[in-house]
């Protein structure tokens, strides 16, 4: 970066330009986007007063952040449970979504079998299903924490058996030549393999 | 070619050696009906250095992973009168096929791991084998900063790593450029030399199989088989002296005679693989 910064012979054109563009590149990365925010949320103020949109349809930003301030305790509780519901839920995501993938990556016919229905939970609506939820399931966390496991599932359980499956064919070889057992392939290779595009 | 009439035993080994594993007619004809391999008879005896050298499509590869035990024939019979099966064997692929998580220890120490030798009782093994490919220093590397050459380095480590009789290379340094293959050419006849196990080398470079072998087994393509087998009757050690001498131009003119042979042989057929 210094070589770049204080080169020691000085720059031809082309060079020079390069230099320039990374280093505008590199600021305007975290400037422009916060630069579009602010000029979001002045439109947004500005489309309040504009139509003269009364708050309790579309509350000026101001306002936002003035009742966040002054009903803080009453909204952080409100905070919390939604944390709450959102981390186990993710949780669970995980715990169900890889444990059935792994399941899924011992045997095609059991992936075979169950990925599709996996698929048609995944493109129903939620808003199709809360209503049964709403009705089967009393409890009010079980019913949240239902509703997000449903759409966070998939995306782990489908990214996870795309990783479990993609490992190179001759790592498998060398697996196999070495006498791995299934467990050993899951557990030194598949999984490891997996966990970027899980967690992407 | 007067200096190259010695004998074409490598060091230490006297008079028969035992054969190591034959083929015996073997075919494989795969289930979308291309047939890889017909009628291969092929011997490889204790302390041979065999390369397969043929065009595209002649089935090296294909031979290769049926002596692995990857695969099985169709037709005929593979034996391994000296080898107990898979145990004896390491791998060594075309890419470097490591880990890529996983530090250069972890990926040498992996057939001992899969073997359930621990950590600790393994590191002895792994650090002597990474010292003989000259990798003692970066055990800790992880491959992404690891040039070409070093991942192939590793690669052989781990092939090595179990004491295998038998290692089998498939095309191993083709990816790499030509000083660095040099350079792991010497390094694998040294390993050779000093730790007198068995090759099986697959290759499509006849200097490379004139380089390292005791025998090249040429093949011809469609349907893919042996056209013909030669020694390489030059005295071990190979050095750069041999690499620029008349015997070993001598002996590329010949193979490559050969190989020309075999590749005419494929009756009317272009180039192009699968």
């Amino acid at each position: 970066m210094a070589a770049i910064e204080h080169p020691a012979r000085p720059l031809d054109a082309e060079e020079a330009r390069r230099v320039r563009r990374e280093r505008l590149e590199r600021v305007g990365k975290w400037l422009l986007p916060l630069l579009i925010m602010v000029l979001a949320i002045w439109l947004w103020d500005r489309i309040c007063v504009w139509n003269g949109i009364p708050k309790y349809i579309l509350p000026r930003p101001g306002v936002v952040v003035q009742t966040l301030y002054s009903d803080a305790g009453l909204l952080f509780s409100s905070l919390l449970v939604t944390l709450k519901i959102t981390f186990l839920s993710l949780l669970l995501a995980v715990v169900g979504g890889v444990g059935l993938a792994v399941l899924f990556a011992q045997s095609k016919w059991v992936e075979m079998s169950f990925f599709p229905f996996a698929v048609v939970l995944q493109v129903t609506p939620i808003v199709a299903i809360f209503p049964l939820i709403n009705i089967y399931v009393d409890n009010q966390t079980a019913k949240l924490l239902l509703c997000a496991w449903i759409v966070a599932f998939f995306p782990v359980l489908s990214n996870t058996t795309l990783g479990l499956n993609s490992v190179d064919r001759n790592l498998r070889d060398l697996f196999r030549l070495n006498g791995a057992s299934r467990w050993q392939e899951l557990w030194h290779l598949r999984l490891p393999a997996a966990m970027p595009s899980s967690a992407g | 070619m007067p200096d190259s009439k010695a004998a074409p035993e490598q060091p230490g080994s006297g008079g028969a050696r035992a054969t190591l594993l034959s083929l015996r007619g073997v075919g494989k004809v795969f289930s979308n009906g291309v047939t890889a391999l017909s009628g291969v008879d092929m011997a490889i005896r204790e302390g041979d250095f065999v390369s397969l050298l043929g065009p595209s499509g002649c089935g090296k590869s294909t031979a290769l992973r049926l002596i692995a035990g990857l695969s099985t024939p169709t037709s005929g019979a593979i034996e391994r009168p000296g080898a107990a099966g898979n145990d004896t064997v390491g791998f060594v692929f075309q890419e470097p096929t490591l880990l890529p998580w996983a530090s250069v220890f972890d990926n040498v120490w992996l057939p001992l791991r899969l073997r359930g030798v621990p950590r600790a009782k393994a590191a002895p093994a792994v650090m002597e084998m990474l010292a003989r490919v000259h990798l003692e220093r970066f055990a800790a590397a992880v491959p992404r900063e690891l040039s070409g050459g070093m991942k192939m380095r590793v690669s052989i480590a781990r092939a090595l790593v179990t004491k295998p009789r038998v290692l089998l290379m498939d095309e191993p340094f083709a990816a790499l450029d030509e000083i660095t293959r040099f350079k792991l050419n010497d390094d694998l006849l040294d390993l050779w030399q000093d730790q007198r196990f068995t090759v099986v080398f697959v290759t499509h470079s006849v200097f490379e199989s004139v380089f390292l072998s005791t025998r090249i087994v040429v093949m011809a393509a469609r349907p893919g088989r042996v056209f013909r087998e030669l020694a390489v009757e030059a005295p071990f050690p190979r050095n750069e002296t041999f690499r620029t001498s008349p015997a070993y131009v001598a002996l590329c003119r010949r193979t490559s005679e050969v190989l020309a042979g075999a590749i005419n042989s494929t009756a009317g057929a272009g180039h192009g693989g699968h």
